[in-house]
């Protein structure tokens, strides 16, 4: 009986929807659109903010990366030729590190070298880095052929390598590589294995991203100097660095910016030249979360404005359709309909106009999503709540915006709304 | 709920919902009284002068009466019709219908009562336009919340008996004044109410069709319901067994048919 009363509350306003097709079907645009542009920006802040999470989760984030630099004032100065700089992070660092800080289980040493490699026919230029095996388990990553570098390797100094996809391609070795030797100037290493890189979606910096080989650094200390000299613009420039990176892997994610902040302290007391840099992933991440949040509900405000404008439509529409019905509604109300019963008919009809037009949106969303994704590139991801948020807002739209007119209707008096015309 | 038996046979058929708190023992102890006002005024202000469209009527009407509301224009003849049909409300006096006092009745319940006692038949017919003859007569009964099938069966039956069984399909502006007008009858009479308004039912008519018109409330009075109808025409008038001659808000006078 109740579901069949609605049931027929329903089939009236439909019917009394469809007696101006042309009138709400345009009332119902505004909706549709309102809706879609919702579904569709709250689209591009998703997909914004889970790019931007899956690139910093790819640099692990219980992790802090600790990276050699040369400061500004020592780049300025280094114009005065044929000067040796010597700066950056020392493996009494990474000791101290270790030792001070109970939280941190475990610390990566890495070294950068480049030089000119040769497999069969082919030479090229790598970025050769000395670590140890842990860098393998900091951030995980995928092995396509052969193994990582273990601890035995590190143990006996093994003259083995360990190539990136990118280091694989610019030899044109393929797996079968494995177990043959490249020629790293005049030393030779056996090719244990071949690791995927490490990418974030849309190339953002990763550990992996500009190494082509690993060895193990005791190896690389043992043959290369710290020694490196750069070719740049015409001039020769000798720099010493003993380590590139340290990577601090922290045991709970808790503690990562404590630990990040003790060992900012240590460094500015080890290094008051500043040549290293801190990089807290998690923190970026915070950050990045942050900012794609904001991003996400300023999209989300202006999307939702176009809905209101869409709910003001709609209100405007059943303003007129109320002074045009006037005498209906007294006719109804002379025979017996209460004005609950006057509100609850006019209610219906916007509800279902701004329900039918929130579901089209919820289509019409995805699909300009869809478009933004294939005329700019840019990541969209359409999230269940964002349907959910829609249809639900465009429902709260079609009451909120319906019942001003409908208890407008309502509260007509009968004898004047019959003497209407 | 029962159906509505149409043509009424007894004048007191009870199809009245206990819940509207009008107890049939009020009016078996009222026997044969049904409307009674005393005093009543209805005052309207325009700007800083006072109209008084009824300036202290008192009247009683018995069940199954037939009356007629007679006077010039702005004598209140309409006044007194809202009033009776409780779309309007008093400035003083009492209303007593089915022994209940009207003023005591919110908006709601005012609502309630008039779905449930009274039935309106207008000079301008006051169709729903876009609904056809079938879903107009059904209106009261979807107020009184029948189901579908039973109600348009019933609305099927009382179109057949004011002879529009055949245009039920149709849109009022399919029809003629007179055919309008008995649709307007036959969803007056929908929710089987005791009493029928009209307020000059033929105005919009011409002699032939307001004959016909007047056949049909003549066979509805006869069959028991209490009519009470405003015109200004005396042939009009001559069908009511009593006449109430209006003048500036006062009854001037009642002839009565003996
Ligand atoms: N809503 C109103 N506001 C002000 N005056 C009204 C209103 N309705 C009726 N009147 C006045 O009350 C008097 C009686 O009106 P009415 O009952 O319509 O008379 P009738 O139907 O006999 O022509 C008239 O003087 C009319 O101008
Ligand atoms: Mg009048």
């Amino acid at each position: 009986m109740q579901s069949s009363k609605l049931y027929r509350m329903l089939r009236l306003g439909v019917k009394s929807l469809l007696l101006h097709k042309l009138r709400s079907g345009l009332t119902m645009l505004g909706v549709v659109f309102g809706v879609g542009a919702v579904v569709a920006m709250l689209a591009v802040g998703e997909g914004a903010s889970r790019k931007a999470l899956a690139e910093i989760k790819a640099l692990g984030s219980n992790n802090i990366m600790l990276t050699s630099k040369q400061n500004a004032d020592d780049q300025a100065a280094s114009g005065s030729r044929s000067m040796v700089k010597s700066y950056g992070l020392f493996y009494d660092d990474e000791r101290r590190i270790r030792e001070t800080f109970n939280a941190v289980e475990r610390t990566v040493p890495t070294k950068d070298i480049r030089k000119n490699t040769f497999f069969g026919e082919r030479s090229a230029e790598l970025r050769i880095v000395g670590t140890t095996p842990d860098w393998f388990e900091l951030v995980p990553r995928d092995v396509i052929a052969g193994r990582v570098m273990l601890d035995r390797d590190l143990r006996s100094s093994a003259n083995i390598c360990v190539l990136t996809e990118s280091g694989a391609r610019k030899l044109l070795a393929a797996s079968r590589v494995i177990g043959e030797s490249v020629r790293v100037g005049p030393d030779l290493y056996e090719v244990i294995g071949i690791v995927r890189n490490v990418t974030a979606t849309g190339g953002g910096r990763t550990p992996d991203s500009e190494v082509d080989a690993y060895i193990p650094i005791n190896v690389a200390k043992e043959r290369y100097s710290d020694l490196m000299i750069r070719r740049a613009s015409g001039s020769f420039q000798a720099e010493k660095v003993e380590l590139h990176r340290i990577l601090v892997a922290v045991k709970n994610t808790d503690h990562v910016e404590s630990v990040a902040a003790g060992i900012e302290r240590m460094m500015t007391h080890f290094h008051p030249d500043g040549d290293y840099d801190v990089f807290v992933p998690l923190a970026v991440l915070r950050a990045a979360r942050a900012q794609a949040n904001i991003w996400k509900w300023t999209l989300f405000s202006i999307a939702a404005i176009s809905l209101l404008v869409g709910g003001i439509g709609i209100m405007n529409i059943m303003l007129a359709s109320v002074t045009e019905r006037t005498r209906e509604i007294g006719i109804r109300r002379a025979i017996g309909a209460k004005k609950n019963q006057i509100i609850a008919q006019f209610l219906v009809e916007t509800v279902v106009l701004s329900a039918t037009g929130g579901f089209i949106g919820t289509l019409v969303g995805p699909a300009i999503a869809l478009i933004i994704t294939f005329m700019s590139g840019i990541d969209t991801v359409v999230p269940l709540y964002s349907i959910l948020l829609a249809v639900g807002i465009s429902m709260a739209i079609g009451i909120v915006f319906g019942l001003y007119p409908a208890v407008r209707a309502a509260n007509l008096d009968p004898i004047v709304a019959l003497r209407h015309d | 709920m029962t159906d509505p038996p149409f043509p009424t046979t007894t004048p007191n058929a009870d199809s009245t919902d206990p819940s509207t708190g009008i107890g049939s023992d009020t009016r078996s102890s009222n026997n044969g009284l049904l409307i009674e006002l005393t005093d009543l005024r209805k005052t309207y202000h325009m700007g800083t002068q006072q109209v008084h469209a009824l300036a202290g009527v008192d009247l009683q009407l018995g069940r199954g009466e037939f009356w007629a509301i007679l006077g010039a224009s702005g004598s209140g003849k309409s006044t007194m019709l809202n009033v009776l049909g409780c779309l309007d409300r008093p400035t003083s006096g009492t209303y007593r219908l089915e022994g209940q006092d009207v003023a005591e009745l919110d908006d709601d319940a005012l609502s309630e009562f008039r779905l449930r006692h009274l039935g309106f038949i207008f000079q301008s017919f006051n169709l729903i336009p876009q609904l056809t003859v079938r879903e107009n007569i059904e209106l009261p009964l979807y107020y009184l919340g029948w189901e579908a099938e039973r109600s348009a069966e019933h609305a099927g039956v009382l179109a057949d008996q004011v002879g529009l069984g055949d245009r039920l399909d149709h849109r009022p502006s399919e029809l003629s004044g007179g055919q309008q007008q008995r649709v307007a009858v036959a969803r007056a009479l929908a929710n089987d109410p005791p009493v029928l308004l009209a307020d000059e039912p033929t105005g919009n008519l011409d002699s032939s069709t307001s004959g016909q018109i007047m056949a049909l409330l003549d066979e509805l009075n006869q069959r028991g319901k209490t009519i009470i109808m405003v015109t200004h025409e005396r042939d009009i008038a001559a069908h009511a067994q009593h006449r109430l001659h209006m003048r500036d808000g006062i009854i001037d006078r009642i002839e009565r048919d003996v």
